[in-house]
């Protein structure tokens, strides 16, 4: 039995730098969501930035961790709760991608219907305040 | 009689994962809950049961397909909002406005599928469901354009209970 | 799952620093989460942060000693969870009650209902 195999040092590379540029990439659009969600003008807008961020960021961040605790299983002394550690990852990933926009249409929803009025440009380029009020 | 195996399968394996445990003890406690939740409630996931499990397998796998091609629409709707959020002059390129569209799809879950998915791509966002009735908020004029009925056609197409895709899309009504 | 050998302990570093920066990148939502002028725009910040929360909790499980990864997978699990039907609840709750949409306009003055 090849004990090299076991931690084949090329693959392991291989794997963890799958996973460190699923990480980064995962950061770096959290970090457009985060920008948008602080600069942009009113709700509906900043839900656009919460919603698609908070969804593709957490994907990638988790997926990459999935990779690699793959990596890190030991396929000659195999145990099933190492696997089932990267199961339970892609379920979250699952659910995320099932529940994340879900929610945020529920919130749109809410709001939109507690009559927070979206902004639209003028015939200028300027943009109107966002009005509140109540419709009912 | 079929729906309810994969169902009860489905829920089994659900337990299997979750629990992590794999003695006699602990699997007959899984299927006796599975059971005990498949007798109660299999009438809950499926809307109509006349049809296989065949032809749910089916449904399923057409169904990863238009997972992976979504998630290529999530990545540009990222790259999109990165692109929005640090230029300089992001409020020039906001033009929000709230269109109206009647979809042709039926059943719930298609209907959900269709507001997940204008949720994820670049631009868009559903604001409220009624009936039929679609109201999308748009980020700015293309994001708007950009809602041409492709992807109601692309749903309609997994689902063979979807009668008849729609052959022009969606009629757009004005913002509101 | 034995941590040995210089690259694991470089793939540690690496994912203390990255679940710093996502813990660095929360405080602007925190902050979005107090000045948020209307009730929904919190709302919305406390999701972030909660989606956030359970992506940190794997973070936390990677890098804790004697990897124990496994249980930190089920919390992670559970709190997007409850995150979800939280979010769910607040909008559901603050539309019954009409407040979402209440903030302290330009002009200073409260809006009345």
């Amino acid at each position: 039995m090849l004990k090299g195999r076991r931690r084949n040092f090329e693959d392991m590379i291989i794997i963890n730098t799958i996973s460190i540029i699923l990480i980064l990439t995962g950061l770096l659009f959290f970090f457009g969501s985060v920008v948008g969600v602080l600069r942009f003008p009113d709700f509906y807008t900043r839900m656009h930035a919460a919603g698609k961020g908070d969804t593709l960021s957490s994907l990638l961040v988790i997926m990459g961790f999935a990779v690699y605790h793959l990596g890190q299983i030991h396929w000659m002394d195999f145990v099933w709760a190492d696997l089932l550690v990267v199961i339970k990852l892609l379920a979250i990933c699952a659910f995320i991608m099932l529940t994340s926009p879900t929610a945020t249409h529920a919130l749109m929803d809410a709001g939109y219907e507690d009559g927070i009025e979206p902004l639209t440009h003028k015939k200028g380029n300027a943009l109107r305040e966002p009005k509140v009020k109540g419709r009912g | 009689m079929g729906n309810r195996t994969f169902i009860f399968v489905l829920l089994l394996i659900t337990w299997v994962v979750l629990s992590g445990q794999f003695d006699a003890f602990h699997l007959a406690l899984g299927l006796i809950s599975c059971a005990l939740v498949t007798w109660m409630s299999s009438d809950l996931l499926f809307r109509n049961r006349q049809d296989s499990i065949w032809e749910r397998v089916h449904e399923g796998w057409k169904l990863a397909w238009y997972f992976l091609w979504m998630l290529g629409q999530i990545f540009l709707a990222n790259i999109a909002i990165l692109k929005l959020s640090l230029s300089p002059n992001a409020m020039e390129q906001v033009n929000p406005s709230i269109v109206h569209f009647k979809t042709k799809l039926k059943s719930d879950f298609a209907k959900f599928l269709l507001a997940n998915s204008i949720t994820l791509t670049p631009g868009t966002v559903t604001i409220k469901i009624k009936g039929a009735d679609f109201y999308v908020h748009a980020i700015n004029e293309a994001a708007a354009a950009g809602l041409d009925g492709e992807m109601e056609r692309r749903i309609a197409r997994i689902y063979r209970s979807e009668a008849r895709a729609p052959e022009d899309g969606s009629q757009r009504k004005g913002g509101s | 799952m034995g941590h040995s050998g210089k690259e694991a302990a470089e793939m540690n570093a690496f994912f203390v620093w990255a679940g710093i920066a996502l813990l660095l990148m929360m405080v602007p939502v925190f902050y979005r989460m107090n000045i948020g002028p209307t009730a929904i725009d919190r709302i919305v910040a406390v999701n972030v942060i909660g989606t956030k929360t359970a992506v940190l909790l794997v973070f936390i499980g990677t890098i804790f000693p004697g990897g124990r990864i496994e249980m930190f997978v089920d919390f992670a699990l559970a709190y997007g969870l409850l995150n979800f039907i939280g979010s769910l609840a607040a909008a559901r709750f603050f539309h019954r009650s009409k407040a979402l949409g209440g903030e302290i306009d330009v002009e200073g003055e409260a809006e009345e209902f």
